[in-house]
């Protein structure tokens, strides 16, 4: 079994890790450098519970292998919160009480922000299309969703 | 009871090679043993079911030029292997010239899984579900293959043998998909059903595409491509030459309809019986080509 030793940034923080081939993005955040903010719901692309940025973009971090993520810019939950102050998301989630048992939280916290990057006013219609991939078996996603439509609203108007 | 997320991955070896040739060479000498690695979005889910137990994943999705979108107004477009769907579909020359492929990559599962998955990757994992594939099949798709031999095209039509089975060999990497300039007046349509409105499987996947053609004796010709109902991504000739050659209008569509129930031939399984498979073809096959038609000028 080779090791590889892959260098990238995590939530703004330089970090070193050595990796096996098979190791995946979610497993090398959760076991190597204790992000455990990102879940593992199904290990298999579907529930979206481990969903983080790599480079901007939302991943599926356990269809994501560690190595391939060598000079990657990663983004978890735990980097959501910027100088203590909630990101807008996260604010809108709680103030609408769209969390129960909170297991999807992270990942539906991390695709509404990589939504709202791309498109600041995003109909309802993108909203649920941008969360296809995350699974909520509590809330029934009216909440979600009407936390994420608040939050675009919310950063539109701290954007000025 | 517990329900457990799937297994982790078993143990590989992670290949990156520097060329194409590398790439091809290694996969050759390793033949049984070493699989080409785009996305990965295929080939993690088979690996930890335990079907797939490749001793080696040659990542080739970053070799000369497989990750750009390339458009020429006098040739066509080109798609490097290594770009994922979300990137087809923000591609404004897509968008402008290439619709159908911005449809079908938005049927295929998350936002966040098309991060990773391509088309290459769709078509070679030669699923006879693919969604992609369709659009591909009928916008007269072919792929740029690298082998050890150096580079070759391949027809998409006759790519796939089999379920997950292609014509390619031990050291093939596919490094774009390449589609000629769309018929002036053309239009397509993918009709999926799924078990909810988004991001599930296909049951059955309906490709239809139309364009106005001085050389049919109809006037018009019509492609339709056909997902999940046949051991292979089908494409109905029948029904094509039928329009082709009779005058386009709705009895036309219920014939080359009826066609496309006769051509497939699907299977029972978890997401729909074969019955109720070739009976949803039939209805998305004459709804498909009605809003083809409407779309193109009927």
């Amino acid at each position: 079994m080779s090791l590889h030793r892959i260098a990238l940034t995590v939530n703004g923080e330089y970090e070193q890790v050595d990796v096996p081939s098979q190791m995946t993005l979610m497993q090398m955040l959760r076991d190597k450098l204790a992000f455990t903010g990102t879940k593992n719901g199904c290990n298999a692309g579907e529930c979206g519970a481990c969903t983080v940025l790599l480079n901007g973009e939302p991943v599926n971090s356990c269809m994501v292998l560690a190595v391939e993520c060598g000079g990657a810019e990663i983004l978890t939950v735990e980097g959501l919160a910027r100088d203590g102050v909630l990101d807008p998301v996260q604010q809108a989630i709680i103030d609408h009480g769209g969390v129960q048992c909170g297991f999807c939280t992270p990942g539906i916290l991390i695709s509404s922000r990589a939504l709202l990057d791309r498109q600041p006013d995003p109909s309802e219609d993108e909203i649920r299309q941008a969360l296809v991939g995350n699974l909520c078996r509590c809330t029934g996603y009216l909440r979600i969703v009407d936390a994420v439509k608040d939050a675009a609203s919310r950063q539109r108007a701290m954007a000025g | 009871m517990t329900i457990d997320a799937h297994p982790e991955l078993p143990e590989f070896d992670y290949i990156r090679p520097a060329t194409l040739m590398e790439a091809s060479r290694f996969l050759a000498q390793h033949a049984g043993e070493a699989r080409p690695l785009l996305g990965g979005t295929d080939i993690f889910v088979r690996m930890r079911d335990g079907f797939w137990h490749d001793k080696y994943l040659v990542d080739v999705k970053n070799l000369d030029g497989t990750g750009e979108i390339r458009f020429d107004p006098a040739s066509g477009l080109s798609i490097g292997a290594g770009v994922n769907m979300n990137q087809v579909m923000a591609s404004p020359d897509v968008q402008a010239h290439y619709p159908l492929l911005v449809e079908a990559c938005r049927s295929v599962a998350s936002y966040q899984l098309r991060t990773r998955a391509t088309i290459a990757g769709n078509i070679c994992n030669a699923s006879p579900a693919g969604d992609t594939i369709g659009a591909c099949l009928v916008l007269g798709g072919a792929l740029k293959i690298h082998g050890v031999d150096g580079f070759r095209e391949a027809p998409l039509t006759t790519f796939f043998l089999g379920p997950g089975k292609t014509v390619l060999r031990p050291g093939d990497v596919v490094t774009a998909v390449s589609f000629p300039l769309p018929p002036k007046g053309s239009a397509g349509t993918y009709y999926k059903l799924g078990r909810n409105k988004w991001s599930d499987l296909s049951i059955v996947g309906v490709t239809t595409y139309g364009y106005p053609d001085k050389t049919a004796a109809s006037g018009y010709r019509f492609h339709i491509a056909l997902a999940s109902v046949a051991p292979v991504p089908l494409v109905v000739t029948s029904a094509q030459e039928y329009l082709a050659s009779h005058p386009v209008g709705p009895d036309a569509f219920k014939e080359a309809a009826r066609l496309a129930y006769d051509a497939c031939q699907p299977i029972d399984d978890v997401r729909g019986s074969a019955r109720y498979r070739k009976a949803m073809v039939r209805r998305l096959t004459e709804k498909g080509l009605v809003t083809v038609w409407a779309k193109i000028g009927g």
